[in-house]
């Protein structure tokens, strides 16, 4: 008898409730398991309750990857706490697994803090499979030696006494237990339940509930601790979806007519969502034959009528940049949404990364200025649409927003938004052109000029990529080939104008600023409140507009002594023997800052696929100040 | 204020000059059959009395994709290969507008190959004229998927590799295939009535029409202009009807009903005698739009209601 089973044994009576202001969980199982409809409901269940939460799914590449496979393992981190929390967090408290192989990935990815609770399905350890019950034992001696205190747990055992197929169904016996564990209202779990089978016979629904009633007697028994994350219930409606959710609501929201779009991941989900809800309400997603014909798609629709949206990732956004650039040209409002991936080429298609940034900015052949805008935080993505559709339609520009495959995935609860009119596009203008008027009347100071769209008497005109007069002739005339650059670049500095002015999280002045931009927003935050509170004058910035750039930032930047970038692209290492100044490759908004402010500006970055953590930004910061107070 | 009836009075007394349709001067070169093609298709909008507002030539780029240019209606000369995309989505969005296409043998045949094949797929209403020279005319003379095998061009100085493909064959193997026509530019009464019955047929059109390159590919077609026994000429009720005057001169002729697929790809497959006329045409293959758009007004209160059902789904109530 092992150690954790002697645990198991001895823990019969009196349960210990301790309060904790947060808690990360981790949920992990093979493929279609369920791992992650369970941790999503953790994550509901405790957003109902009033719990700041943020779930983070941890994906596999493939469909059905091995069974008892590291690289297989499917799950979801749910991070709960006290206070509105705004990312994963560093290392799980506890964690579930499922089997001990999609258990070892995690641990050898450093993801579990030293001594985390760790219950484990013990059915392997019975296995008539010999190879499974020694790679079983051997894990198992393996987690005990480094720390962690783990628990077996007859899973499938139990559930077999309530159902005659345990693997369906496991996750809501194990919801049942992270229930009991972190005092969850049992009610809501089975309101939840109800919920998420809400389609499917009652008989299903009552048997999910007695695994969850059956899990949560199962962790009352025989484990002697619990923990209480105190929760304060909202008192406005608050909304739980993911990024690529919130994408698709803001499509709808915004009074986009049409979606063109290709499968990719992990931008899909959005274009699926919308699907289903689009045309309730007369919309309609395109699925193209191909990336390119997406892009062109949504120009036709966009140009003859309201502006469009194509949703894509990296891959394809290289695919429509032709495509985006003659929208530039020919100025047809487009928004495009890219939720970026780990690249180049194929990358990893399934994990995050902000490595686009600059390609979405300078990328089309020529100078094709557009707006690229990231999103922060879930209720941003949802926001951002709605902005970029009146950009791209006010200023007849290419709108870039950028999310990644962490806000993709990602929940977070937020208020409800409330839907307001003027979210909505104008109908489409059909009046007849005034005499004289002309498709690209570029104003002088702006550059705007008003676009004619067929059906206006009048109006008639060819529209085309190649360099055109105010009339839209096609010229070779160097004078106007200028005029057209210029007008096109001038829409920016005019849309710059009326952006506001960032606000610092944080002191106005200071010792070192960090500036992040994307789906780092709530990791860099918490990083620095940590940093504070420690009595350091950290403060941070995070830039919704990267192109163009609001006013005010480079007074900001001057205001500290130390600026650093936190950023999930790559950066070249100073202490690599052949990098220096003269030919370190920054990462890429440091490069734009340095380039635009003048100011000396460093940068730490990480691609490991995985939401950047608070703790290592900390760690970044710490060693960063050390290094300037050595040099004063 | 008139009534709804004067408006349509008004809308059937409307009539407009051949010069309403005109653009700018074509910059075409002498001779050149794109020439036919845009006087075919300016008829073809005053004869049907389309509204100039309310008609979009798009295009891709290539000599045949200048078009749009020479057309006094909206325009979109877009990007290579990729005008049926474009043109899909202007019909998606606006099924009130006429849609056309002008594209040539590079531009749909090569690089926007994958477009075309999808494009008849969707069978939106949308007419595509293929102006085929079976050769790159802008970019200078360079071997197309159309070429014949053994071209000169400044690609295969020594005479192209591989066997022409021909449009039409791998149109008619494409589903919801629904009207497949030839024409060529040398006889302009034919090609009048081809684009004609193309533009009125409801679902997408696939006009190809043998063009003449007389700058860098100037004999490809002088067997056939000057030896008319060399034109099949495919008559029938539902299809082409030859007028007596042509009748003299082209007299090689079978009568094909459109409906009958295999026997139109059997056509297809000649390539001499050269077919011209209706191929294909089958009214009953269902559009894309018509399958998308399925009659929902898109309302703010659509928008709004549709909306909040889907928040309630989301929301976590206090």
């Amino acid at each position: 008898m092992n150690a954790a089973a002697e645990l198991v044994g001895s823990c019969a009576t009196a349960k210990q409730v301790v309060t904790i202001g947060e808690a990360i969980v981790e949920i992990m199982s093979d493929s279609g398991e369920g791992a992650q409809k369970c941790g999503q409901s953790f994550g509901s269940i405790a957003a109902r309750m009033g719990n700041g939460v943020w779930t983070v799914e941890i994906i596999p590449a493939e469909i059905q990857p091995p069974a008892r496979s590291i690289a297989g393992a499917s799950g979801n981190r749910i991070r709960i706490g006290s206070k509105r929390v705004t990312n994963g967090g560093d290392e799980a408290d506890l964690a579930i697994a499922f089997n001990e192989q999609v258990l070892l990935g995690r641990v050898n990815a450093g993801e579990l803090k030293p001594g985390c609770i760790i219950l484990l399905e013990s059915m392997w350890a019975d296995s008539a499979d010999p190879k499974i019950v020694a790679q079983y034992r051997e894990t198992l001696a393996r987690l005990l030696a480094e720390g962690y205190r783990v628990h077996e747990v007859p899973m499938e055992n139990e559930c077999r006494k309530l159902v005659s197929d345990p693997r369906k169904g496991k996750n809501m016996f194990v919801l049942g237990m992270l229930c009991n564990l972190y005092s969850l209202d049992m009610d809501l779990a089975r309101d939840q339940i109800a919920f998420i089978f809400g389609k499917k016979a009652d008989k299903i629904i009552k048997s999910n509930v007695a695994l969850l009633e059956a899990g949560h007697a199962w962790a009352e028994h025989n484990l002697d601790f619990g923990f209480r994350v105190p929760a304060v219930r909202a008192t406005e409606p608050q909304l739980v979806i993911n990024g690529n959710t919130a994408v698709a609501l803001g499509v709808l929201a915004s009074g986009m007519d049409i979606c063109a779009m290709y499968p990719i991941t992990p931008a899909t989900s959005a274009s699926h969502y919308l699907s289903d809800v689009f045309e309730r309400s007369g919309g309609l997603v395109h699925q193209a034959e191909d990336e390119i014909a997406a892009c062109a798609f949504a120009i036709g629709a966009s140009y003859a009528g309201k502006v469009a949206v194509t949703i894509t990732s990296g891959p394809g956004y290289s695919l429509k940049q032709e495509g985006i650039g003659l929208a530039v040209m020919a100025e047809i409002p487009l928004v495009v949404v890219d939720v970026q991936r780990g690249g180049p080429s194929t990358g990893q298609p399934t994990k995050s990364e902000q490595s686009d940034l600059l390609t979405v900015m300078f990328g089309s052949h020529g100078d094709a200025p557009k707006v690229v805008m990231a999103a922060s935080t879930i209720e941003d993505c949802f926001h951002s649409m709605i902005t970029a559709r009146r950009i791209a339609e006010t200023f007849n520009m290419v709108v870039v927003v950028l999310s990644d495959a962490s806000l993709a995935t990602a929940q977070q609860p937020f208020p409800r938004p409330e839907f307001n009119e003027d979210w909505l596009a104008p109908p489409i203008d059909q009046n007849p052109v005034p005499e004289g008027a002309k498709p690209y009347d570029w104003d002088p100071v702006t550059g705007l000029s008003r676009r004619f769209v067929p059906g206006q008497p009048g109006g008639m005109h060819t529209l085309t990529g190649l360099a055109h007069d105010r009339s839209s002739r096609v010229a070779y005339d160097p004078e106007i080939n200028e005029q057209g650059m210029h007008a096109r670049s001038l829409k920016l500095a005019a849309l710059q104008k009326m952006l506001t002015p960032p606000k610092v999280f944080g002191d106005e002045e200071g010792d070192l600023l960090v500036v992040g931009w994307g789906s780092t927003k709530g990791a860099i935050e918490e990083s620095v409140e940590r940093m504070r509170a420690e009595g350091h004058k950290v403060s941070s910035l995070h830039l919704s507009f990267l192109q163009p750039m609001a006013p005010g930032i480079k007074e900001i930047l001057h205001r500290f002594r130390q600026v650093i970038t936190i950023e999930a692209n790559w950066s070249d290492l100073p202490e690599d023997p052949l990098i220096d100044e003269t030919n370190r490759r920054y990462s890429a908004l440091a490069m734009l800052l340095r380039a635009r402010y003048l100011v000396d500006i460093d940068c730490w970055s990480e691609v490991r696929g995985r939401p950047i953590k608070p703790g290592s930004i900390c760690a970044v910061l710490r060693q960063r100040l050390a290094r300037e107070e050595q040099r004063s | 204020m008139s009534t709804a009836t004067a408006c349509l009075q008004h809308l059937f007394a409307e009539q407009r000059s051949l010069e309403e349709y005109q653009g700018g001067v074509p910059r075409w070169c002498k001779g050149c059959g794109d020439n036919a093609i845009l006087t075919a298709l300016q008829r073809l909008c005053r004869d049907e009395g389309l509204r100039p507002e309310k008609t979009v030539f798009v295009s891709g780029i290539g000599c045949s994709s200048r078009l749009p240019h020479y057309m006094r209606t909206y325009g979109f000369h877009g990007i290579h290969g990729r005008a049926l995309p474009i043109a899909e989505g202007i019909k998606l969005a606006r099924p009130d507008l006429h849609v056309f296409v002008n594209t040539g043998d590079g531009d749909c045949c090569s690089i926007g190959a994958a477009h075309w094949i999808h494009a008849i797929r969707y069978n939106m209403n949308i007419t595509v004229l293929l102006h085929d020279n079976h050769i790159y005319g802008l970019t200078k003379k360079q071997v197309s998927p159309t070429s014949p095998i053994g071209t000169r061009s400044n690609t295969t100085p020594r005479g192209s590799y591989l066997d022409a493909m021909s449009p039409l064959t791998v149109t008619l193997g494409i589903q919801n295939a629904s009207f497949v026509a030839q024409a060529v530019d040398w006889i302009p009464e034919s090609l009048f009535q081809i684009v004609t019955a193309a533009f009125r047929h409801r679902g997408l059109s696939f006009v190809r029409i043998l063009q003449r390159c007389p700058e860098f590919v100037g004999s490809m077609f002088e067997p056939w202009v000057h030896d008319p026994q060399r034109m099949l000429m495919l008559t029938h009720e539902n299809g082409l009807k030859v007028s007596p005057a042509l009748q003299k001169i082209y007299r090689n002729q079978i009568v094909h009903d459109p409906l009958d697929i295999d026997r139109a790809r059997e056509i297809a497959s000649s390539e001499d005698p050269i077919p011209v006329g209706i191929l294909y045409h089958n009214p009953a293959v269902p559009c894309y739009e018509d399958l998308r758009r399925a009659g929902m007004l898109r309302t703010t209160d659509s928008i709004r209601s549709s909306f909040e059902a889907e928040l309630d789904k989301f929301t976590v109530w206090p």
